[in-house]
């Protein structure tokens, strides 16, 4: 509560946070849409933005409010999905590799050191058309956790290499304490805030995957995402055509989710360690 | 001593990585339930009609024998080795019989152009802009420099790249929406063409460069921040080193070199950018036949993409690690 | 005649930071009193985290944010003329620097630039400051003055990461020398090295001193080294100045209870009894107790301790304290 307290005077924190929770909210109101958002033709197509359609509707005859609040919903799942389950990957080989060390080590470190350096990116691609059928909001979840954990593991590793150099490692070691006993009581404190920015830019990442999947038209195009959404505005030609409430709307609403994210990890990790504020935003 | 501890271990991880992306992509569909090989195969049997019966036969044959479907799996991985070593890459189902190979070459020229000049200029002007706002960090400019990079560099590509292009082209209509070069010039050293080319890879080259440089101005200002709090660069300051010399030889060209290193390792995800851009302005590049191959659902072409850019990306990554020591005399003299 | 060369009068720096909205005052130079003379040898002497490499700074003129000189000021005789250095500017500081007040700073991997050649940094150092001058003439100049000291010329042609600490050491000595400088500031020179090249480097400090007959003034928290080089020696405890004598005085007649503790901490030959370290540690400098700073840790501390900071007492003419125990000081002023 007082890391939180402290991270709140930060203008970053508090403004990315605040923007977080309004979209969380405007995500929440789909539970209450008026429409199905897997069926056409729900309200009359193209219609400008007015008093009755807050941000106009679509040509698939759906409004663009309700639609992009189920799509905030879906991609935020998606991102929730995909950050949890690859921290859990990121936790266990970073920790497994910052605590045995030697070659179970370097095996480790290699492996994910490969995943940086490969163009992870159409591999993700050629993955997503071969299980196309069967692409829902979790399957795609649990896709992107396979990729998303290389460079956290790394983080974490170092962060246990330096925990396991301090007094209290030798202390628990002599006086008895197991190995899971040691890392989840006395490491997992100290690897919390670590793990907490690794996935709030983890999210960022994968509902950045998410979408450029969607453009491709590599995810089921009927479940309404930010992707989704934007491939419809595309193939629909919204530039061209003058519906710039279609394609704007997913847009601003990507463009507050990935800077409201970046500004909370920023500010988190200026808090852990303010001399170095360097880390990888991944999105592709 | 530089030959073993850098060297070495620097090729060997090369041959590695390659051997495991080329592995990945072999075993990947392999291992999901319905073979996509065997799937396309049934795919082209019920169009066959479309096709001459001799192309039909042909492809079937062509894929049988790329993926060695008789004998065991480890045959097959070494049939699909020894075609690949041969730098053969099979041939594109939809664009019957052109090879991979030369649909690759076709596109090539425009992504490597665009992403070449892009990463060269972000670089530069992100190390640029970045090392004077890490110098001056008190100064108003270089504040309000960190600011607009703080909003810029988190979006990805495609979003940057569709909120430039209902900017430019929607409000202000000043471009062309897309296209490489235009219909009707030939392609050429002429000037008509020429002008064309960068008419349309403007826009696609400014998002690029924009959201690049953004990204390296961020990390050079911090590094520059850190260097400059360094004993060395306070030590010349009480030594009375003129500020110019104190800021090109002591700040910058200790600063470049993590810039260096940061260069290999994003490359993967610089080009993975530059096809999702090509694809928003329909650039001709190896993006946009990426796209066209999914929507055709042209596997071998898709698979062939990946096994060129696994190859390409990790030796231009090794390439940048090889140059490194030119820059650090501690790895030079190890 | 008046042979001070740098004077501070009540000089207090602060590192002034400010953390998630609260702003901490971090009092590292606390009313600080100096007249160095010219041609003398001046240690500072006190633990680590008193100040001392702080007050080198603000000596040196070289504070930046977050360290500002709150009140007070330092002066140096630059021909025969007091000049206050807060009426400088940031040229003429720099044009001081090396050529009027040099600074060795301590020995660490770090302090020479690690992508040049030695000759480069000498280039570098030497071209700020002369100008005109060719690069074949800061060449040769940099080349005689290593010869001069002792140094092999081909240290010129190496890297940093390619010299050993002492060498690295003597290389930053060399720098400050090059262009007989009037005062020297060395902050801990012989910390981090092993003691034969400690030796080695004190030697070289003591003959540069006495060829150019300037003024050193040596910080370390080794009372080995002040005894060895020293003429006069200040105590520093928590950014203060609680004692100054010369070196014969404070090592042989002691008076603050601190620089007893750490002139019994050093071993003497033949005396096997237990050496004692000063009890407790030293305080936060941004958390001050009260009264005297050293009262919570000192044997005899009386009510007043906890009260109020003592002015100087003259023990004798050289010899000054600042300490309840002799008296409450001048005029009452607290030091």
């Amino acid at each position: 509560m007082k890391l939180f307290q402290d991270l709140l005077r930060d203008y970053k924190f508090a403004w990315g946070f605040s923007v977080l929770c309004l979209l969380v909210i405007f995500a929440s109101l789909s539970f209450f849409s008026p429409y199905d958002p897997t069926l056409w033709g729900v309200v009359p197509r193209d219609m400008q933005p007015s008093a009755e359609h807050w941000l106009g509707t679509d040509s698939n005859g759906q409004d663009v409010f309700w639609m992009a609040s189920f799509a905030v919903r879906n991609s935020l799942t998606i991102a929730i999905i995909a950050g949890v389950v690859s921290r859990i990957i990121a936790v266990i080989v970073g920790m497994v590799a910052g605590y045995k060390g030697g070659m179970t080590d370097r095996v480790l470190m290699f492996f994910s050191d490969s995943l940086l350096v490969i163009p992870l990116f159409l591999i993700i691609v050629m993955l997503a058309m071969l299980i196309r059928d069967s692409m829902n909001l979790v399957t795609l979840g649990l896709l992107l956790a396979c990729f998303g954990w290389a460079w956290d593991a790394r983080l974490i590793r170092s962060q246990i290499l330096s925990l396991r150099e301090r007094d209290f490692t030798q202390t628990a070691v002599l006086s008895g304490t197991g190995t899971l006993r040691l890392v989840l009581n006395e490491y997992m404190p100290y690897a919390t805030p670590l793990i907490f920015s690794t996935l709030i830019n983890n999210m960022a990442w994968a509902i950045g995957l998410e979408i450029t999947l969607a453009i491709l038209g590599l995810i089921d195009l009927s479940i309404p995402t930010l992707g989704t959404m934007l491939y419809w505005a595309i193939s629909y030609q919204a530039i061209l055509l003058g519906r710039w409430w279609w394609l704007l709307t997913p847009v601003i609403l990507s463009v507050l989710l990935f800077v409201a994210l970046y500004w909370l990890s920023v500010s988190i990790s200026e808090y852990l360690d303010p001399r170095t504020r360097i880390q990888r935003v991944g999105v592709s | 001593m530089f030959f073993r501890r850098y060297l070495i271990p620097r090729l060997i991880q090369y041959a590695l990585v390659i051997a495991i992306g080329i592995t990945a992509v072999f075993f990947i569909p392999r291992m999901l339930p319905n073979d996509p090989v065997m799937r396309t195969i049934s795919e082209l049997r019920a169009r066959g009609s479309y096709l001459e019966p001799g192309a039909m036969d042909k492809i079937i044959a062509d894929m049988t024998q790329m993926y060695g479907l008789e004998g065991s799996t480890l045959e097959q991985y070494g049939a699909f080795w020894t075609r690949l070593l041969r730098g053969d890459l099979g041939v594109s189902f939809f664009q019957f019989p052109t090879p991979v190979n030369a649909l690759i070459a076709t596109a090539l020229p425009w992504t490597a152009g665009l992403l070449l000049s892009t990463t060269i200029l972000s670089w530069v002007l992100g190390n640029i802009l970045g090392g004077f706002a890490g110098y001056f960090s008190h100064k108003r400019w270089s504040r309000t420099l960190d600011a607009v990079a703080m909003v810029i560099r988190p979006l990805p590509y495609y979003i940057f790249a569709f909120a430039l292009l209902l900017l430019l082209t929607y409000v202000v209509r000043w471009f062309p929406i897309s296209g490489g070069a235009g219909i009707g010039h030939q392609p050429g050293f002429n000037l008509p063409y020429i002008r064309d080319v960068l008419w349309h890879s403007f826009l696609p080259a400014l998002s690029i460069t924009i959201l690049g440089t953004a990204a390296w101005f961020q990390t050079m200002k911090l590094v520059v921040q850190n260097v400059n709090s360094e004993n060395f660069v306070q030590y010349a300051k009480l030594g009375g080193v003129e500020e110019s010399r104190i800021v090109s030889r002591y700040v910058i060209r200790n600063a470049l070199l993590p810039q260096i290193t940061g260069l290999g390792l994003s490359l993967g995800l610089i080009f993975s950018g530059a096809l999702i851009t090509e694809i928003v302005f329909s650039y001709p590049g190896l993006g946009t036949l990426l796209y066209n191959a999914i929507i055709n659902g042209d596997y071998n072409l898709i698979m062939g993409i990946t096994v060129f850019s696994i190859v390409a990306i990790t030796t231009a990554v090794l390439i940048v690690d090889l140059l490194y020591p030119l820059f650090d005399p501690r790895i030079r003299y190890m | 005649m008046n042979n001070t060369i740098l004077k501070t009068e009540a000089l207090q720096a602060f590192y002034v930071l400010d953390l998630y909205g609260k702003s901490k005052v971090v009092k590292a130079v606390n009313d600080v009193d100096l007249a160095i003379q010219e041609d003398e040898i001046y240690g500072i002497a006190g633990e680590s985290g008193c100040g001392k490499s702080t007050l080198l700074k603000t000596l040196a003129a070289a504070t930046e944010p977050p360290l500002r000189v709150v009140s007070g000021r330092v002066c140096y005789r630059i021909d025969g003329v007091d000049v206050d250095v807060a009426t400088l500017s940031p040229e003429a500081k720099r044009k001081l620097r090396l050529e009027y007040i040099a600074y060795v700073p301590q020995g660490s991997m770090s302090v020479l630039n690690p992508v040049a050649k030695i000759k480069e940094t000498y280039r570098d150092f030497v071209e700020s400051h002369v100008g005109g001058q060719s690069k074949v003439d800061a060449f040769d100049l940099a080349r005689r003055h290593i010869i001069e000291l002792g140094l092999p010329p081909k240290v010129l042609d190496a890297y940093p990461h390619q010299l050993s600490g002492g060498m690295r050491q003597r290389v930053t000595i060399a720098l400050a020398t090059l262009l007989s400088p009037r005062i020297i500031i060395g902050d801990e020179p012989t910390t981090a090295l092993d003691v034969v090249v400690q030796r080695g480097v004190v030697q070289l400090l003591k003959d540069v001193q006495r060829n150019l007959r300037n003024t050193i003034i040596l910080v370390t928290h080794d009372m080995g080294v002040h005894a060895n080089i020293a003429d006069r020696i200040g105590i520093m405890y928590a950014g203060k100045i609680v004692e100054q004598a010369p070196t014969d005085k404070i090592f042989g007649e002691p008076a603050h209870p601190y620089t007893q503790y750490l002139i019994n901490s050093l071993p003497k030959f033949g005396d096997k009894s237990t050496r004692e370290s000063v009890p407790g540690s030293p305080p936060s400098l941004a958390n001050l107790p009260s009264g005297c700073p050293f009262h919570p840790r000192c044997p005899h501390v009386m009510e007043v301790c906890k009260q109020q900071m003592p002015g100087f007492t003259q023990l004798a003419p050289t010899h000054k304290v600042a300490c309840w125990l002799f008296g409450e000081g001048e005029n009452g002023k607290t030091a």
